[in-house]
């Protein structure tokens, strides 16, 4: 028999967990002192809770494993909700242990207690208080079952402390049986010959996907399918890496702030194949414009709530990406023609190229597009980029060109700024030795800047490119262009001085000011500075702006360019 | 349209706040909700009495079916179904109403089960309708208090919804 707390401990062992991002406190004591007792699963003690989950929620992002966050009852798991709710939203695998006061207090308003299954229920893909320590293990198996099969997302596991202390045998399940939980897996059959027919008739077709892409690791099945058929391929921010970036049969990124190429097929198309991509507001802008054009649509996406959510599908595909590409490409490798018609949307295609919608304005000062196109170029195309909200986030994700899958590290559904620092520990844990850039703000930085601390204490050598504006940029861009210039609380005033900021937590600071030293600088932190964390802040061009744009409420095609300007 | 939802959910403390919460945080309807156990205790079931277009239903269904404990959904309305509804309602029974009370009771075929010297608690079954209109024909100032379940239903003959 064992306690409560040492078999948490080993049913993270039995998953194969080896970091579990955490904070202590009384409700968890118990467990705590068990992780003492091994060397299995190790600890990354990070400096808020939220950080906590961005880290193992990144952890997971950039592995195939399920992150894993531990932290005590009452503002320990406040402070985790705002990390939840950001990984629900991207569908993230991610199991978070809360301690709860003990059974007996439960309702009480016991000190640090607080309706966890309450608070979180909303923005969990499901959770769990547990009662009694023989339900334990059983919990945390269908939990970590739960968080990683169907559409992934977050599971919180309540433990009340005395249950922590309780002992019982500990028994693992092998697998987990539920009758009120079994995700399709295989796409069926008969649908899946209808889109091979649809795709054959497609004139103008594209191919459409998102995180589904990289969740289920579809990356290469997408490729292979995308360059049988010869047609465009666009992603939307979640999909970045789902197809190479650097392919010509990528259109770019779509959406508010996608490319005038990338928009323009997705909404002139006639038939669309939209893989593990959910059709959002920031895709495909008013819907009502959007439903103006006349077209076939193909869906194939795990979850049925995402297929005619917002627009209505054809051919509805429920199943899991990877498999279902896999059955599409049997299909087509027993024969496919495309209409002769493609070869003119290509045409059509290379003159939306021809616009050039991402080229900038010169400027004396650094322009932030620059600093990720050298950026790109330092790293070789090949390291892992973690943003956060807001200009530079756009940025980041217009001008690293995403080979590979996993590689794009952001808050994409819910838009939270503060990740980028904890998503980049999150990845160099998963990924060590790798090279990672938390390309961030002035203002996103801050609201995680704690855990350079953290960095410090686990040696995690991020490079930080901070593209400071002096701005919250992005809500600036808005009111410059919808709110006639009344900046509203948009100035950030009274900025740290980031360099001996970052000294101060025992790293290297740099302040970069003139584009000539833009490259020098990122050389100089991803080689001689190879294994420290180095804070760049490059002051850039207080006025950039992000092009294209499609304004709230607009068509996908209504964009505005930077020529227009 | 009006739908009957009927939904097998895994008796578990939270089940309810689970499927309230859903239609609460995505913006649907709920007209009416009644939940007890089934013949397997284990199981509880649901009955939403719900407004929406064919699409928000598909919406609700699949979201309903989304949730882990849900076991299984069904919209009763698309099919040969019965539904009822039970009412105790407290009315004024004095002087001439008293007799009165009892004759509109009787022709709805509603039971008194609770006399005293001034007031009837009388029980009604039938379709949400038929309440309604019991309601419609009283003299609303005679009428002391209400209480309805909600709806609830099955399906007709072999339409049965079951693990
Ligand atoms: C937690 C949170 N609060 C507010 C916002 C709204 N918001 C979106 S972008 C942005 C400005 C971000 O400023 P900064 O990090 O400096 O990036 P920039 O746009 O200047 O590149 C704000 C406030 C948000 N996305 N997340
Ligand atoms: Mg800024």
């Amino acid at each position: 028999m064992i306690s409560g707390a040492e078999i948490v401990i080993r049913c993270l062992q039995e998953e194969k967990v080896d970091y579990v991002f955490g904070y202590p406190g009384g409700s968890v004591l118990h467990i705590y002192d068990a992780l003492f007792k091994q060397e299995e699963v190790k600890h990354i003690l990070v400096r808020h809770e939220q950080a906590a989950v961005h880290a193992a929620d990144a952890y997971s992002r950039s592995s195939q494993k399920v992150g894993v966050a531990l932290v005590t009852s009452g503002p320990g798991v406040t402070n985790t909700v705002t990390g939840i709710a950001t990984a629900y939203m991207d569908s993230i695998p991610m199991v978070v242990l809360c301690g709860q006061v003990p059974t007996a207090y439960i309702g009480q308003d016991a000190f640090q207690e607080c309706d966890t299954v309450g608070i979180t229920r909303p923005c969990v893909k499901h959770n769990f208080l547990v009662k009694d320590v023989k339900d334990l293990a059983a919990t945390i198996k269908k939990a970590f079952h739960i968080a990683s099969t169907g559409r992934p997302g977050p599971v919180v596991v309540d433990i009340p402390k005395d249950i922590t202390a309780q002992v019982c045998d500990f028994d693992y399940p092998k697998s987990v049986q539920m009758r009120s939980y079994n995700p399709v897996v295989k796409g069926h059959l008969g649908q899946i010959k209808k889109a091979v027919q649809m795709l054959q008739e497609a004139k103008r077709p594209i191919i459409y996907t998102g995180g589904g892409v990289i969740l289920s690791d579809a990356a290469e099945r997408l490729t292979q399918l995308a360059r049988k058929l010869n047609f465009p391929v666009t992603n939307t921010l979640m999909g970045l890496g789902g197809y190479p970036a650097t392919d010509k049969q990528f259109v770019g990124m779509l959406g508010m702030h996608g490319t005038f190429e990338a928009n323009n097929a997705m909404h002139y198309a006639d038939v669309i194949l939209a893989i593990g991509a959910r059709f959002d507001d920031r895709v495909i802008g008013n819907p009502e414009h959007f439903g103006e054009e006349k077209r076939r649509v193909i869906h194939i996406d795990i979850d049925p709530s995402s297929i005619s959510k917002r627009v209505k599908v054809d051919v509805p595909i429920v199943g899991n990406v990877n498999d279902v590409l896999d059955e599409i490409l049997k299909l087509i490798d027993g024969g496919f023609t495309a209409d002769p018609e493609v070869a003119d949307w290509w045409k059509q295609i290379d003159e939306w190229r021809g616009r050039n919608s991402l080229a900038y304005r010169q400027s004396e000062h650094i322009m932030p597009q620059y600093v990720v196109e050298k950026l790109y170029e330092v790293t070789g195309g090949d390291a892992f980029v973690t943003s956060d909200v807001g200009q530079h986030q756009m940025f980041a994700a217009q001008y690293y060109k995403f080979d590979k899958p996993r590689r794009w590290i952001n808050s994409g559904g819910l838009g939270t700024m503060g990740v980028g620092l904890p998503y980049g520990m999150g990845v160099l844990l998963a990924n060590p030795g790798s090279q990672v850039a938390c390309v961030t703000g002035e203002g996103s930085i801050q609201m995680c800047i704690q855990e350079l601390s953290t960095c410090k204490q686990y040696e995690l050598p991020i490079k930080i490119i901070n593209l400071n504006n002096g701005m919250l940029g992005m809500v600036r861009q808005w009111q410059e262009m919808f709110y006639s210039k009344r900046y509203s609380q948009s100035y950030v005033t009274s900025l740290p001085d980031f360099v001996k900021l970052a000294e101060s937590y025992g790293h290297v600071g740099m302040r970069i000011e003139k584009p000539e030293d833009v490259e020098p600088a990122l050389r100089k932190a991803f080689t001689e500075y190879k294994d420290r964390l180095v804070f760049m802040d490059f002051i850039i061009d207080p006025g950039a702006n992000v092009f294209p744009m499609v304004a709230a409420g607009k068509g996908l095609t209504e964009m505005i360019l930077a020529e227009d300007i | 349209m009006r739908h009957i939802i009927s939904i097998l959910i895994e008796n578990e403390a939270g089940a309810l706040s689970r499927v309230a919460g859903l239609f609460s945080a995505r913006g649907y309807n709920i007209e009416s909700l009644t939940v007890a156990p089934t013949e397997d205790p284990s199981l509880s079931r649901m009955t939403i009495l719900t407004w929406g277009s064919d699409e928000v239903l598909e919406q609700i269904t699949k979201q309903l079916n989304k949730l882990v404990d849900v076991v299984k959904v069904v919209d009763l309305s698309e099919a040969a179904h019965v539904e009822r509804e039970l009412m105790l309602i407290k009315v004024r029974a004095t002087g001439k109403d008293r007799e009165e009370m009892k004759r509109m009771a009787d022709i709805f075929r509603g039971r008194i089960i609770d006399v005293t010297e001034s007031t009837y608690v009388i029980e009604l079954t039938g379709a949400s309708s038929k309440l309604d209109s019991f309601i419609a024909a009283l003299d609303a100032g005679l009428i002391l208090e209400t209480v309805r379940t909600g709806v609830c239903g099955i399906g007709r003959g072999d339409r049965i919804l079951k693990v």
